[in-house]
């Protein structure tokens, strides 16, 4: 890479800065003023350039030095990663806050990865001096948490004769643990690190298609609107509907094996929530504490704008890595809205012209090609490893037709759409069963039919269908009242209301309701249908409808989720048992009593 | 400090100077402007070039023209000084003394835009505050260090609210009380009259800081208002260990402000005219708020946010709620009826309030309690529809049960006095009362031991 050059700043516009500095190339990483400021370069016109700072630029004066550092935008990534926060530029949050206090300084400048650490690397047993290496070789690991095994590959820009690797021992990162020569004759140390520029997506071998379903233990997104691993999702909402509480239940429940949280411009205690409690959190799956599969971006929204716009491909690219290692790893960026308002800012300073409500005409390319960063793959020497993207979007006034919210819908293949009306009502989460899709619905089924009931799509659809006919039916109870409608279609609509109470709703604070294995959802969704369905039979026959939606174990089911955790679905069939032979009960008693009538 | 001055203005507009030929001058730097008469304004850097400068006036541009006015480059950013004889005192938009009193004396001067707090810095506000309002203890509880707006409308009893806030809020257990910033951008003189009235008549003046910038003074220097204001509240609690109550008023005169400087400048404008970094430049003010590792003090803040036409999806309330930490909601139906405070709790929500109460913090059936209600009210509001489309003679035995439900729990509960003072734990007996108008098995949200305790078919 160049050496770094020099040049002087020109003007200051707030985060854009014009600065003169000949021979600097588009996209490279500059250091701004005395403060020396991070910025990247985004445009050039003659010997002037112009500069986004990533820091504020309070103080800076025309004159004052410019440095620019021949290199673009990259993260670090390495053993260490796990478990800690980031701002959006990468740089370690808890580090900089044992350096500097309560306020992060300007133009600090400290590694993101730890250089004082050591770690144990493991060599690959199989693994011979000569070996013609490829890009993403495995090489070893190191052992990063408990649970999570950094396997060290071979950088991708890179491959070569391995001229030797290091035995088995413990290393810093800026260790040599081996050598390999490159076809051009050229020798390359190599660490336990590698760098990678964040807006070019790491390379992999091919692409392959999403299999199963991400669980996420939330019944509304698993039955009704599920997302396959490598997919792509989006959760829009208007403020306090419950895209950020979605998107924690994500994080801790899912069965994905790296978290990556993106705050993209959002709130900093939403960020220390997940700080203090994940490290007391179990992941449900492996019993160790969740913060060692979990890594934290952090652009808060009072943090620099220009920061935010790559806070996203920060994450991306982290997320990228250990996908290349054959993880399946999940991408929470909250929200997708602020990184487009970064994005229309800068675009705003620079003249561009806006094309809608202000945002610049690439925005619905740029949202693409961040998303479609996402998906599964077939890595060099690590099997099969995934990105999950998840974003939230964040519409003005809650209106889903402006831009980034009708671009979004356009690329993901999950749509979790949050309505104000149900978290008004306090039915959580928010998802509309309406405005809500899922394009991944047959592979899902494939994957529930195997693992937990060939009955699954089945009983989806006629879920879907009853809360269909429940806003049919209250239609007209608003235009007419509910004496206009008969005894079945009554008990249509409590049969909705048990799927919404008993099935859709649920408590992220509640203990034993904040999860749901596949099997409990499967069984909460049957016990609600098969209420329903003895009751129809019922009420065919002429059984009052009062009279069944005034039975006391009908209040029970809508607590079921609540009771029964999700190891104890025996209870849950056993009650479902019950149900059906009172109902079976009744008709017994109400044949006898028409008997009498007669 | 330079004493050099310029006389090389050549555009005014908007609020805006453009001067040239004159050295470099670093961005947001402090301007003193002083025209023909000899008279002094104050300005900020807003965009600094070789040789060239566009000043912000916080006093406005009119009356100045381009031959007469003299700039000065103070080479310094916005500071206030700070002592801990602040308290009692009221200053205007940039931090100088509007009591007619002197200036504080003291070496400690800050700069008013602090950058941001490290989020490894916070820690997770928990502590639940008492406000005596029942739908606010209740249902969307305050904790301190979190930010909840009012949502307001011309007309409505915001004020009353907030200064029955001030007045009322305090930790359970706990007789210390807050100290209070006060700032005021864009309000009326008889609302500033209003709270600083309430203030003395409740003992509290002394511990109170103001800063006030009224509707007739100039619109630019509420730009600097919430900075300064909040940067005396990060004094207060950060080093002298307070638990600070941070009330703004107007934030809607703020972003007009904004608007109004932004258009000057010429900045693209996304919805209605703002330009697309409000919502950046509220969570700037708002984000300010919070509980500090380590620290004794805290801020909490509580902005007043008119909805312009009371429209809630305005821009001005909807980026302050996508950043704040909730929503007071405040309604002119319940006002028309007479209730007050006219809380509509249905968009009102406090995201801060599950680590804030329960059995460590207020009593353990709390965070069910306001499960019910909402559930309640929701239905309530839907049968009180139907009621008005068919008639409440038609509804079912059930249905009626509800609709008496919705009005006691608004004429009892939302309905208080202004200076009715209600304790958390009546306030959750008084939940109870309501809840009892329902036989137990309707309520599927609170706990059947819950029920037994406190529902009044229990009670024999
Ligand atoms: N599943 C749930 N269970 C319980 N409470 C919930 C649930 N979902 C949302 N809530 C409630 O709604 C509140 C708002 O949710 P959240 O913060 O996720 O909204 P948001 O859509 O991210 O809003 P914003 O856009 O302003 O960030 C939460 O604080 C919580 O009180
Ligand atoms: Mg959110």
């Amino acid at each position: 890479m160049n050496s770094s050059r020099n040049g002087i700043v020109e003007e200051i516009n707030g985060p854009i800065v014009t600065i003169r500095l000949p021979g600097i190339r588009n996209g490279e990483q500059v250091r701004i003023g005395e403060l020396g400021l991070f910025g990247e370069v985004i445009a050039l016109q003659g010997d002037e350039a112009i500069v986004q700072a990533y820091e504020a630029t309070d103080g800076v004066r025309p004159g004052e030095p410019v440095v620019g550092l021949g290199w673009p935008l990259s993260v670090e990534l390495g053993p260490g990663l796990m478990g800690h926060i980031f701002d959006g530029v990468q740089r370690p949050l808890e580090e900089i806050f044992r350096q500097s206090g309560d306020h992060i300084p300007r133009g600090v400048d400290v590694p993101s990865l730890d250089r004082s650490a050591s770690w144990h690397f493991q060599p690959r047993d199989d693994m011979e001096i000569g070996a013609q290496l490829v890009s993403g070789s495995l090489l070893g690991s190191v052992q990063e948490t408990q649970t999570i095994l950094h396997k060290i590959l071979l950088q991708p820009d890179l491959q070569g004769e391995l001229l030797e690797l290091a035995p088995e021992g413990d290393y810093t990162l800026e260790q040599t643990i081996g050598r390999v020569r490159s076809a051009d004759g050229r020798i390359h140390k190599l660490h336990l690190f590698q760098r990678w520029p964040v807006r070019k997506p790491r390379p992999y071998v091919r692409r392959d298609h999403g299999v199963e379903p991400l669980i996420t233990g939330q019944r509304i997104l698993d039955t009704f609107f599920p997302l396959l691993k490598g997919g792509k999702g989006a959760v829009p909402g208007p403020f306090g509907a419950g895209k950020t509480v979605v998107q924690q239940q994500v994080a801790r429940w899912s069965n994905a094996d790296i978290v990556i949280f993106v705050g993209c411009g959002e709130r900093g205690n939403e960020l220390v929530d997940i700080l203090e409690t994940f490290p007391q959190l179990d992941d449900p799956y492996t019993g160790r504490k969740l913060m060692e599969r979990t890594l934290l971006v952090a652009n808060t929204s009072n943090m620099p704008v220009v920061a935010r716009e790559a806070s996203i491909y920060a994450g991306m690219t982290v997320a990228e890595y250990y996908r290349d290692m054959g993880y399946d790893v999940v991408m929470l960026a909250d929200s997708t809205s602020r990184w487009a308002e970064a994005m229309r800012e800068v675009a705003a300073r620079l003249g561009q012209m806006p094309v809608e409500e202000g945002y610049p005409a690439y925005l619905a390319s740029r949202l693409a090609a961040v998303y479609e960063r996402a998906g599964r793959v077939e890595t060099a020497e690590c099997g099969k490893g995934s990105v999950t993207l998840i974003g939230a979007v964040s519409p003005p006034g809650g209106d889903f037709s402006e831009p980034v919210t009708s671009h979004t819908k356009e690329i993901i293949h999950t749509f979790w759409a949050l309505a104000k009306e149900l978290a008004d009502a306090r039915h959580y989460p928010a998802v509309d069963w309406v405005d809500s899709f899922s394009d991944h619905v047959p592979t899902a089924a494939g994957w529930w039919a195997q693992e937990v009931d060939a009955g699954w799509e089945r009983r989806r659809g006629e879920a879907l269908a009853l809360l269909a006919r429940d806003a049919e039916l209250s239609r007209i109870v608003n235009l007419v009242g509910p004496e206009a409608l008969s005894d079945s279609q009554r008990w249509a609509l409590v049969g909705a209301a048990l799927i919404k109470e008993g099935v859709l709703q649920q408590n992220a604070l509640d203990d034993t309701d904040s999860f749901c294995s596949p099997e409990k959802q499967f069984e909460l969704l049957d016990l609600m249908l098969t209420i329903y369905e003895k009751g129809a039979e019922l009420i065919e026959v002429g059984v009052p409808v009062q009279e069944l939606s005034d039975l006391p174990t009908l209040v029970k089911s809508r607590r079921c989720k609540s009771i029964y955790a999700s190891e104890e679905i025996e209870k849950l069939r056993e009650f479902k048992e019950e149900m059906v032979q009172e109902f079976h009960q009744i008709r017994l008693e109400y044949a006898k009593f028409k008997e009498h009538a007669r | 400090m330079s004493v050099k001055e310029y006389r090389t203005v050549n555009a005014a507009k908007g609020g805006l100077l453009t001067v040239t030929d004159v050295p470099d001058v670093s961005f947001g730097d402090r301007v003193q402007i002083r025209n023909a008469r000899g008279e002094r304004r104050n300005g900020e850097v807003i965009r600094a070039a070789r040789g060239s400068a566009l000043i912000q006036v916080f006093e406005g541009t009119d009356d100045l023209d381009l031959e007469s006015t003299w700039i000065r480059f103070l080479d310094q950013p916005l500071e206030i000084t700070l002592s801990p004889d602040i308290l009692g005192r009221i200053f205007n938009g940039i931090g100088d003394p509007k009591d007619g009193r002197p200036a504080l004396v003291s070496n400690l001067k800050r700069n008013v835009r602090s950058s941001a707090f490290n989020p490894s810095a916070r820690s997770y506000p928990r502590e639940f505050i008492q406000t005596g309002i029942s739908t606010i203890d209740g249902l969307n509880s305050l904790v301190r260090g979190q930010k909840l707006p009012i949502f307001s409308a011309s007309g409505l009893p915001h004020n009353k609210l907030a200064a029955q806030i001030v007045r009322q809020a305090k930790l359970p257990d706990e007789s210390t009380s807050f100290s209070i910033v006060f700032a005021a951008m864009g309000v009326s003189y008889s609302d500033a009259r209003f709270f600083q009235e309430d203030f003395a008549s409740s003992g509290v003046l002394g511990n109170v800081v103001m800063f006030i910038n009224l509707a007739d003074d100039p619109p630019v220097e509420r730009l600097a208002l919430p900075r300064v204001a909040l940067t005396a509240a990060e004094y207060l609690a950060f080093d002298l260990d307070r638990h600070v109550l941070v009330v703004m008023t107007d934030m809607t005169n703020y972003a007009e402000a904004l608007r109004e400087v932004a258009t000057a400048k010429g900045d693209v404008p996304s919805r209605k005219g703002y330009p697309g970094y409000l919502y950046s430049d509220l969570a700037e003010i708002y984000e300010r708020s919070g509980r500090i590792k380590d620290r004794h003090g805290s801020i909490t803040l509580v902005p007043v946010v008119s909805m312009p036409s009371d429209d809630i999806t305005h821009p001005i309330p909807d980026l302050s709620g996508y950043i704040t930490e909730g929503q007071i909601v405040l309604s002119r139906d319940l006002h028309n009826q007479g209730i007050y405070p006219p809380v509509h709790i249905s968009p009102s929500l406090s995201r801060l309030m599950k680590d804030g109460i329960g059995k460590d913090y207020t009593r353990a059936d709390h965070p069910q309690v306001s499960n019910q209600l909402y559930a309640l009210y929701a239905r309530a509001q839907e049968t009180r529809n139907l009621a008005s489309i068919i008639g409440a003679e038609e509804l079912s035995s059930q249905d009626r049960r509800f609709l008496e439900f919705a009005d006691a729990f608004d004429r009892r509960f939302v309905g208080q006095g202004e200076d009715e003072d209600r304790s958390i734990i009546e306030t959750l007996n008084l939940s109870w009362e309501l809840l009892s108008m329902f036989p137990p098995d309707v309520l599927t949200r609170v706990s059947e031991s819950d029920i037994s305790k406190y529902h009044r078919s229990a009670e024999g």
